[in-house]
């Protein structure tokens, strides 16, 4: 009895062990359920049901991926240069990357936003926002190509962008640094902040046929660090709710000295009233420089426009348009729910949850509830914006999205896990642990008016044992649940590009029928176009040589060229003949110190090349386009400068002196 | 009796596992930071020791001065960037008086085996809701974590 005793013991603490072990979840591998796979799975040949686009973070891209499936489907380039496509090495695409202080060829995308008729996407572009040199990026989902990006003066850090009003009446984008203005003189102590330094947030109007942008005005606010934001919906329509942090005014170690403060604020911003003070002229024009860079589709050529005024409206004079509420501590997220009543702050080191009601914040703002004034801005009083706390919900809470049934789905960094809890009762539903750190979530239409409740994708910040080691360096996981039930159900895990932040995904049928798949070469208005084979040319003027070549399956014209010279500037005009879906041509010479061009069936894409050693030089297609791909090739001979070579270019003429064959 | 075991057994791996698919909505998660100390179900978890490879450290009434000045370089490398040496909270807590908080094996163990220590004791788990960031795992060999722990003691006052 003893030893059976003994035995069995053994085997209870083992089990233990094992259970222990096997459940733990900061493990690779548990919480998947059999019909996991079944629900995510997308047969070949099958399209997905939403599109999903991803911020790239640090890549400075967007990706876009399939849901459910987690197939990547597109990379669009956005911020940073593309050497797969030419983006921003291509002469027609240079001027896309251009700013205020020059060519810039990288940042930082955070956030999407996809464009908003009456509350809900309507498929026609999607924003995305650059941290680094303050800029918001407009992406035509016909092309899935970057179509305008706006740089921001008066900006340092756009973060809290770029999200839109309700009819994408505006684009916002507030700065997460405050810094001196523009035009002020910046060079003062950093010491010097509380005095100098002011935050800023812009409203873009976007036409909306045309989709351009252009800085309707910006509001100048106290030195504080704008986070995230969201307009409001239905009847909050006409307002904006920004999340700040660093209300201490800290200019160094932010980490503490941002956090003393029990609590931050959310800015509401009346928009409407702020159209009107503009109206009225109450704002300031400021001499400022920003450049406007527009992708021309007809000339399929971007234009780059340096724009030197903004109108400013200054919070410390203009009043009754933007108010504080205080907000448990250092807000991320800033959440309005489906119906526009209640606005959901994630105070990333609060241990609660505080949800605002929007009436309760009208009715304090009409009776003055107000605990006081934060440099001009009237102070709300917490409890009269209050509508409830979801109390103990789990440790650093970060970003919020809906599922269109009334409930809300919480991201929280620390305890690394998403919580599902009901708007009303705030009362908590389900929770699932997330592998590791989550931060931005998506739910597709998540943040619109009305929520496509069927999933949630979780962009998590740290993969550790997630995927096969790949040495330091690891791609970020996303996860995707099924949230049709109470409890929330893990089905995929996929790796992502860059760093994910924000997403957003829409039901591919608003976008899929309208994609782009060939330009009309006839439409093509690129001054450098060549319409023909016929038509194709080189042409010198001077040190400038144009080339106006054109490539088919399998050929270009001219493939063989002489008489161009060290010191010359020679510009590849390539325009892609070929009018059928799919038949990308690539382009790259040997030695040219830029990437390849990428040419899409009836576009034109220009390379500069500056030879600096004469000899002959091959180019060749880099893109498989046919059985015969590995012949489209071609030479260019390069003579020394003062040479008498004459200009000669040809396509199967320019046959061989001599001959060759086999000997016997 | 052999049935009553095995029963105990399968019970205790559907608690254990439960947070997955049981009803219990509303509780804290059984994720590893917001665990209870005892619902790791581990009765042997020892939180004065903590867990790690440290068992019992040699620790001498007087101070071990090359060790402590070997451990104040691991200090400025590895530890400064989040802990003062006061008892004010940077990143992390202050480390005035650790030695007289912890024992010589849970700072050791802490010190390497950080995430399984985040994971599970209750200690650790406190400070991480005040502090919200994980303590990150400097990778200290034995002897630094050794080092450093006479370091400690040495900004503790002993002589």
């Amino acid at each position: 009895m003893r030893k059976v005793k003994l035995w069995m013991l053994a085997l209870a603490g083992s089990s233990v062990l094992m259970i222990q072990y096997s459940c733990k979840p900061k493990n690779a591998g548990n919480a998947v359920s059999g019909d996991a796979a079944a629900k995510a799975y997308i047969a070949p040949g099958k399209y997905d049901e939403f599109y999903n686009f991803v911020s790239g973070g640090f890549s400075g891209q967007m990706s876009v991926y399939g849901i459910p499936s987690g197939r990547l489907l597109r990379v669009i380039p956005v911020f940073s240069e593309d050497p797969q496509s030419g983006y921003g090495y291509s002469e027609e695409t240079k001027p896309m990357l251009n700013t205020s202080h020059g060519y810039v060829p990288w940042d930082d995308l955070h956030h999407v936003e996809m464009s908003l008729t009456d509350g809900q996407p309507d498929g026609r572009w999607v924003f995305g926002n650059g941290n680094n040199t303050p800029r918001v990026a407009r992406l035509d989902l016909k092309t899935f190509r970057t179509a305008e990006i706006l740089e921001l003066p008066n900006s340092a850090g756009n973060h809290s962008s770029p999200f839109a009003t309700e009819n994408t009446e505006y684009i916002v984008a507030g700065t997460r640094f405050s810094v001196p203005p523009d035009n002020a003189n910046g060079d003062v102590p950093i010491n010097s902040y509380i005095k100098n330094f002011r935050g800023s947030v812009s409203f873009i109007k976007v036409d909306p046929a045309s989709g351009n942008m252009s800085i309707a005005f910006q509001i100048r606010t106290p030195g504080v660090n704008f986070d995230l934001s969201h307009s409001g919906k239905g009847k909050s329509h006409d307002w904006f709710f920004f999340s700040c942090y660093n209300v201490e005014q800290a200019n160094t170690l932010l980490e503490v000295n941002a956090s003393q403060k029990d609590k931050d604020f959310i800015m509401a911003v009346n928009w409407k009233k702020a159209e009107e003070y503009v109206k009225q002229g109450k704002g300031k024009k400021e001499t400022v420089k920003y450049a406007h860079n527009v992708f021309d589709e007809k000339t399929q050529t971007a234009k780059s426009t340096i724009e030197t005024e903004v109108i400013v409206l200054d919070t410390k004079e203009l009043k009754d348009f933007c108010y504080f509420i205080p907000c448990p501590k250092s807000p991320h997220g800033c959440d309005v729910d489906p119906t526009g009543e209640y606005i959901v702050g994630s105070g990333k080191l609060a241990a609660l949850l505080p949800v605002f009601s929007f009436d309760k914040i009208q009715k304090a703002i009409a009776d003055k509830d107000f605990i006081g004034e934060y440099d001009g801005i009237p102070v709300i009083k917490y409890e009269s914006a209050l509508y409830g706390e979801v109390q103990k919900p789990g440790l650093g809470p970060l970003h919020t999205e809906f599922d269109g049934k009334g409930n809300a789905i919480t991201t929280f960094f620390v305890s690394s896990e998403i919580v599902k809890w009901n708007v009303k009762d705030l009362k908590i539903i389900d929770r699932q642990p997330t592998y590791y750190s989550p931060g931005h979530l998506c739910i597709p239409g998540g943040d619109t008016k009305k929520p496509y409740g069927k999933y949630v994708i979780v962009y998590n910040k740290i993969t550790k044992d997630r995927y096969l080691p790949t040495g330091p360096e690891l791609s970020q996981s996303a996860q995707l649940f099924d949230i049709t039930g109470d409890k929330m159900q893990l089905i995929l895990d996929f790796p992502t590009i860059g760093e994910p932040h924000y997403a957003q995904a829409i039901p591919a049928d608003l976008i899929k029928d309208k994609s782009t798949r060939i330009y009309k070469i006839d439409e093509n208005a690129n001054p450098y176009v060549t319409k023909g084979e016929p038509s194709a040319k080189v042409v010198r003027n001077g040190k400038r040589v144009d080339i106006y070549i054109t490539s088919i399956r399998s050929h270009f014209a001219p493939d063989n060229i002489e008489g161009v010279k060290v010191g010359d500037e020679v510009y590849w005009h390539v325009t892609n003949l070929e009018q059928d879906w799919d038949v990308p041509h690539g382009f790259a010479v040997k030695g040219a110190k830029t990437s390849e061009l990428l040419i899409m069936p009836g576009e034109t894409l220009t390379m500069k090349w500056t030879p600096e050693k004469p000899g002959i030089y091959p180019f060749y297609c880099t893109d498989f386009c046919s059985a015969l791909h590995q012949e489209m090739q071609g030479y260019i001979r390069i003579s020394p400068a003062g040479s008498n070579v004459p200009l000669m270019f040809s396509t199967g003429k320019n046959m061989p002196t001599d001959s060759v064959s086999i000997t016997k | 009796m052999k049935k009553i075991f095995v029963i105990g057994i399968i019970a205790l791996g559907i608690t254990a596992c439960g947070n997955n698919q049981s009803g219990d909505n509303g509780e804290t998660p059984k994720t590893p930071t917001t665990d209870q100390p005892t619902s790791n179900g581990n009765p042997s978890y020892d939180p004065n020791r903590g867990e790690g490879k440290f068992t019992k450290v040699d620790v001498s009434p007087t101070l071990d001065v090359a060790k402590a000045t070997a451990g104040e370089k691991v200090f400025s490398v590895k530890c400064a960037a989040c802990h003062k040496l006061t008892d004010e909270k940077l990143v992390g807590p202050g480390w005035k008086d650790v030695t007289k908080r912890h024992t010589a094996e849970w700072i050791m163990n802490f010190s390497t085996n950080t995430d399984d220590m985040l994971n599970k004791d209750p200690k650790a788990q406190a400070m991480l809701e005040i502090c919200l960031v994980r303590m990150p795992n400097q990778n200290l060999s034995d002897d630094e974590a050794r080092d450093v722990y006479e370091f400690m003691r040495k900004n503790d006052g002993v002589k």
